[in-house]
């Protein structure tokens, strides 16, 4: 690409809207973060100016993790998050692998029906499903969110995984099968290991999703004690017309921080996904 | 002496292997069906058997914790004459018609202001992803603190340039709240946008821009007639997605309005939710659910084709 702007104009064209995206995009975040921070008389007091902190405190932490069940809520949500996303990737390998690779009547419709279940939304499905939870007898445990998660985690992980497999070359996998393996060895064997960065990007979107998940969590988990940090902190830290705000906003960052670090560390792995996911299809 | 056929044609008599279950499940369809036969059961036990309860649960009469009585689609009558329910069905096509348009029209400024060389182009990137990746629920919060109605930082910062005190009321009035809610959905999914159409954008190849530069197009001649037609299918795609999940929208309703002020900003999932949930009325919160879905099989359905396609 040629290059051949001024400094100024360089600026301009770049940094102004570049720098708009970034202001609106973080300041929730920035917000969120000095809120946090602030005692209570600087937060509600309308002469300060509110973009700096003053007088900054731990309060609202200490608060926030003594006085409330916050660790356990974020105990249950990485556990749900990272059991529904293994449970996922497995189910989701099994629909993937045979249909990626495997030539046989129905493979299309499948794969079509495996397509449009990903786009059914939950709030088409939630109140049919709060009452097979209930006959299950599983209202307010996690295997409650534990078994509802997949249902948008399988076909989301076997649509994305699908994609990943057909870029995948067979020469390999017809190698081993000339020298006699069996087609479950094949798979297991040969063709796994060479798509790690296919569970990679599955494996991420699949645990942002669970940690996002907010309907089925509300339905199903009304007791404290097995709350994730979603329901939580909405059911628990809003008592009536009372807010706790410092409380409110260290407990939202604290539980964006799992999803923020390991999406920094793949990020890479995620906008793969993410465009590879809704684009190549 | 006879010779026998088979020699004759040179074929030697199949000799009956023994048969094994191994080599029956190594037979491709066998194995591809046991494979897969798992993860299908589990989608027929958790998505389609509460598809069609859910719709079995529409034609009832079912107060929670009752027996239901089938009343066939005495539910759907009642919706019909609830004036509640036209204004639900109203508030969500603006929802996410609104919605829709702006993360459109700003996401491929986003694309196109990112398109170009510049320093921390990637850590600006991850950063600008932020919004689309952080739990809904926990920046919902963080916005509805921006726009409480005693010390939001938005109408502060509003005064500080000259608007008069106590500045507007971003939750409590009815068009603003629409108005506030569109502005949140969109600076959530606006980033999906960006990012995608900035992929999109990378993979127009530069020497069409070269061409169009050397036959006299300008700068919007060369986005009108050479990026834009490139990006189409990826812009069609992106959109139906965001129209799906934009429509059957939760949890920002129900964290920042509940639906308020006075069903301004009720939309079907979270109609639905006070239903069944609040009211206690499975069937008809069941009945409102289903009503999302004539527009949202047309779409998902056409989604799913046109994936196909390409």
């Amino acid at each position: 690409m040629v290059t051949g702007y001024g400094r100024l104009e360089q600026t301009v064209r770049v940094w102004l809207p570049v720098g708009f995206f970034l202001v609106v995009a973080l300041f929730p975040f920035y917000w969120m973060t000095i809120t946090s921070i602030k005692p209570d008389s600087e937060l509600y007091n309308r002469h300060l100016m509110p973009l700096l902190v003053h007088n900054p405190t731990l309060k609202h932490y200490i608060d926030l993790l003594t006085q409330t069940h916050f660790l356990l809520w974020t105990w249950n949500t990485m556990l749900v998050a990272i059991v529904s996303t293994g449970i996922s990737l497995v189910l989701g390998v099994m629909l993937a692998y045979p249909l990626a690779r495997m030539r046989f009547a129905g493979a299309g419709l499948i794969a079509m029906t495996v397509a449009a279940i990903y786009l059914v939304p939950q709030p088409l499905l939630f109140i049919p499903l709060a009452d097979v939870i209930n006959r299950l007898d599983l209202g307010n445990t996690l295997t409650a969110v534990i078994l509802t998660y997949p249902t948008m985690l399988v076909p989301f992980c076997a649509w994305l995984l699908l994609g990943y497999f057909k870029t995948v070359p067979k020469e390999l996998e017809e190698a081993a099968r000339i020298d006699g393996a069996s087609r479950l060895q094949t798979m297991r064997r040969i063709f796994l290991p060479l798509c790690t960065p296919g569970f990679i990007s599955a494996g991420i979107f699949a645990f942002t999703l669970s940690q996002n998940e907010f309907l089925y969590a509300l339905i199903f988990l009304t007791r404290s004690s097995v709350r994730t940090v979603p329901v939580g902190v909405i059911a628990e830290l809003i008592r009536g017309d009372v807010f706790y705000w410092g409380q409110l906003m260290a407990g939202a960052l604290l539980g964006s921080i799992p999803v923020a670090i390991i999406y920094s560390f793949f990020v890479e792995h995620y906008v793969a996904g993410l465009t590879s996911g809704s684009v190549k299809g | 002496m006879a010779i026998r056929l088979e020699e004759f044609v040179g074929i030697a008599p199949r000799r009956r292997r023994p048969f094994t279950l191994g080599e029956w499940v190594d037979r491709g369809t066998v194995f591809s069906w046991l494979m897969m036969a798992p993860p299908i059961l589990f989608i027929l036990a958790f998505v389609g058997y509460p598809f069609c309860y859910g719709i079995f649960l529409s034609l009832e009469d079912r107060p929670v914790a009752h027996a239901g009585t089938f009343i066939g689609i005495g539910n759907f009558i009642k919706e019909a004459h609830d004036p509640v329910f036209w204004q639900v069905v109203r508030n969500t096509f603006v929802y996410t018609g609104v919605a829709t348009l702006l993360k459109m029209v700003g996401g491929l400024g986003l694309a196109l202001a990112m398109n170009q060389d510049f320093k921390f182009k990637n850590i600006i990137r991850a950063l600008l992803l932020l919004p689309f990746i952080v739990p809904t629920v926990l920046s919902t919060v963080a916005w509805m603190w921006m726009l409480d109605p005693a010390f939001s930082v938005v109408n502060r910062l509003l005064i500080g340039i000259g608007v008069s005190p106590p500045g507007p009321s971003w939750l409590g009035n009815p068009a603003l709240a629409m108005f506030s809610i569109i502005m949140i959905n969109t600076w959530r999914g606006l980033p999906f946008y960006g990012i995608t159409l900035l992929a999109g954008l990378q993979t127009v190849p530069p020497e069409l821009y070269e061409a169009a530069t050397i036959d006299g197009a300008s700068g919007w001649h060369r986005f009108r007639f050479v990026t834009l037609p490139l990006l189409k299918p990826i812009i069609l795609i992106v959109t139906l997605f965001s129209v799906i999940f934009t429509f059957a929208d939760f949890q920002l309703v129900y964290v920042l309005t509940h639906g308020g002020p006075n069903n301004a900003t009720n939309l079907f999932a979270t109609y639905a939710f006070d239903l069944s949930m609040g009211a206690g009325q499975l069937g008809l919160g069941a009945s409102v659910a289903l009503a999302m879905l004539p527009a949202l099989g047309l779409l998902i359905v056409a989604l799913t084709l046109y994936m196909r396609k390409s």
